[in-house]
């Protein structure tokens, strides 16, 4: 029962912040479109047609068409899969680390603290995007790669975030009672502890998702992420760039998409961290 | 410092070791104007022969003593060429940051003084817009609305073709007129964060009971907040500023390589395009230490500005 009154209370609160409303719009939308690309794509993303190439957009191509005679909009359309799929895989791995580095460190403390909070610190030091450039200049640009390195890379908020929560989370009775009737301690840490840190982790995943499509983007702008001929609005962007001067369309459109939807996940995230901050549920309730 | 340096240089070398095979195998192969006897002193200069931690240990030598070796491309001193682009990256970076201050602080102080007013309003719309531009997209758009369709501002660069016979208040124009557009997109990013932070610190401020005091007892609204309240608001701005070291030198990568900017985030686009590695060895480590540096000067200042804090 209590539970389900939180929940609605979450939802009451949610709902109530337009902003964060039309971030879930935006979000739901994009997957959407990612998920039935083959069906409402107007043409298949890499048709050649040389008899139209830089078209302005029209009727007959909404957003006209690229040096090859591509359809804009379908490359777009496709372009999202690219977007999104990154953005949740990188995303479920910073997260996975970060969760179980976090519930170690915070549960375990002393040494093993130590040594993993100053893990995320040297890795702090780095500037991300150089970490990144460097090791897919070791390894290959490929999809794969740039989801496992992203992931990889962007973990140590969470690992925070995570300790943080369970240093609080596991002075509270319920640990001392599950610990008083011999729960193992895996079980504390993952059936105990776990779902009472997650709600700080499911904003920083979804403001995560916002992030990993910035730079893979940006990564494919640079010619190191995605490949063509996959359509990666990064990538469109960077062909698209060399005739900036007589098909605008080719910069604006894919940059509209990335900022929508990264805008998107920005505002959900928000209107989450909002929605499922403790402090107002007590303010509320008093 | 010492443990996050070690850090430093453990990472570093782990990358160097995520090549498949033997790094200089991936080089060689992929890169034909590597002759064999490169090769060979790059292997020498790695140590791959030798076990791990001895590896490791001449690293760190190496990195102590600023060695890099020699870059692929061109056979110079790779810390020459890190140095020569070191300041173009420095400068242009501070003027983003002296931008950002400039602009995001009133920002955030207005809107926190007015919140819910239509202005704040629009203000947090922008901040979220500004948080979700992609800075190559903005840099391209402004690119070709101010250099292509309006002609006011150069497009590419630092300096004009007929820079050097310009006299010197022309060539400090000249230099002026080439960073508008990459400062402008540099700061872009950081202005949101910033004005941002500023508003909600200030609002935290606001409600503290000395604030209450200082209205009490009859202090102009004017004082209170510029004085009183904005001076404890922007304490930890500074520790902010120092954190967002990593992110502007990172995002140098792309400004500088879409308005040609010869600094250090272009060296490090053009090495890993060419994988000239010991260029991306350098400037990676360069990197984490000007972060390191950053966050060393923010605490420095922190503790200058604020005499509760005092390290020991």
């Amino acid at each position: 029962m209590r539970k389900e009154g939180l929940g609605s209370i979450y939802w009451e609160r949610f709902r109530q912040n337009p902003l964060s409303l039309a971030g879930a719009i935006v979000v739901g939308g994009m997957l959407i479109m990612a998920l039935l690309a083959p069906w409402i794509s107007p043409y298949p993303p890499d048709k050649i047609n040389l008899k139209e190439i830089l078209q302005p957009p029209s009727k007959k191509h909404l957003l006209g068409t690229d040096e090859l005679g591509r359809d804009l909009l379908s490359r777009i359309i496709w372009g999202s899969r690219v977007s999104l799929s990154v953005g949740f895989v990188a995303v479920g791995i910073s997260c996975t680390i970060g969760l179980l580095l976090g519930l170690i460190s915070g549960y375990f403390g002393g040494k093993v603290d130590n040594l993993i909070m100053r893990i995320v610190d040297i890795m702090l030091c780095f500037p991300t995007f150089f970490l990144i450039l460097a090791i897919i200049a070791f390894t290959k640009p490929s999809i794969t790669n740039i989801m496992v390195i992203i992931g990889l890379t962007s973990w140590m908020g969470v690992a925070r975030l995570v300790r943080a929560e369970v240093l609080s989370v596991k002075e509270r009775d319920f640990v001392l009672a599950a610990l008083s009737i011999g729960c193992s301690t895996p079980r504390i840490l993952f059936r105990h502890i776990l779902p009472n840190v997650l709600s700080p982790v499911w904003v920083a995943a979804t403001l995560g998702v916002a992030g990993a499509i910035l730079v893979e983007s940006s990564l494919s702008f640079l010619g190191l992420g995605v490949q063509p001929p996959t359509p990666s609005w990064g990538a469109i962007i960077t062909a698209g760039k060399d005739n900036l001067e007589i098909a605008w369309w080719l910069t604006l459109f894919p940059g509209l998409a990335i900022l929508i939807t990264v805008l998107g996940y920005n505002l959900l995230g928000e209107g989450l961290r909002d929605a499922l901050d403790p402090r107002l549920i007590l303010e509320r309730r008093r | 410092m010492i443990p996050l340096f070690l850090g430093i240089s453990l990472i570093t070398f782990v990358v160097i070791h995520l090549a498949p095979g033997k790094p200089t195998d991936l080089m060689t192969q992929l890169n034909p104007r590597v002759s064999l006897e490169t090769r060979m002193r790059l292997e020498k200069l790695y140590g791959l022969d030798k076990p791990l931690p001895v590896q490791y240990w001449m690293w760190l030598k190496r990195l102590i003593r600023m060695d890099f070796g020699e870059s692929f491309l061109d056979g110079r001193k790779v810390i020459h060429k890190v140095m020569e682009r070191l300041p173009v990256t420095i400068s242009i970076n501070l003027l983003a940051m002296l931008l950002i201050l400039g602009v995001a602080i009133p920002l955030g102080v207005f809107s926190a003084l007015r919140q819910h007013s239509f202005l704040d309003k629009i203000t947090t719309v922008i901040v979220f817009i500004g948080f979700a531009t992609p800075s190559f997209w903005l840099a391209l758009l402004l690119m070709y609305l101010f250099g292509v369709k309006l002609g006011w501002l150069p497009i590419s660069g630092l300096f004009s073709l007929n820079f050097a016979s310009l006299t010197w208040g022309k060539k400090i124009l000249d230099l002026a007129r080439h960073l508008i557009l990459p400062v402008a997109v540099a700061s872009f990013g950081g202005l949101a964060g910033f004005s941002r932070y500023t508003k909600s610190n200030l609002l935290e401020v606001i409600r503290q009971d000395y604030i209450r005091t200082a209205r009490a007892k009859g202090l102009p609204e004017r004082v209170v907040i510029y004085k009183h309240a904005l001076k404890n608001a922007l304490l930890p701005v500074i520790t902010i500023l120092g954190l967002s070291v990593p992110g502007l030198i990172g995002g140098s990568v792309i400004m500088e390589s879409v308005f040609g900017i010869p600094g250090m985030g272009r060296l490090f686009y053009e090495a890993a395009m060419s994988r000239d590695y010991p260029v991306i060895m350098a400037v990676l480590s360069m990197g984490a230490f000007l972060t390191l540096l950053g966050n060393f000067l923010a605490d420095i200042l922190y503790s200058w500005v604020d005499p509760r804090i005092r390290y020991r």
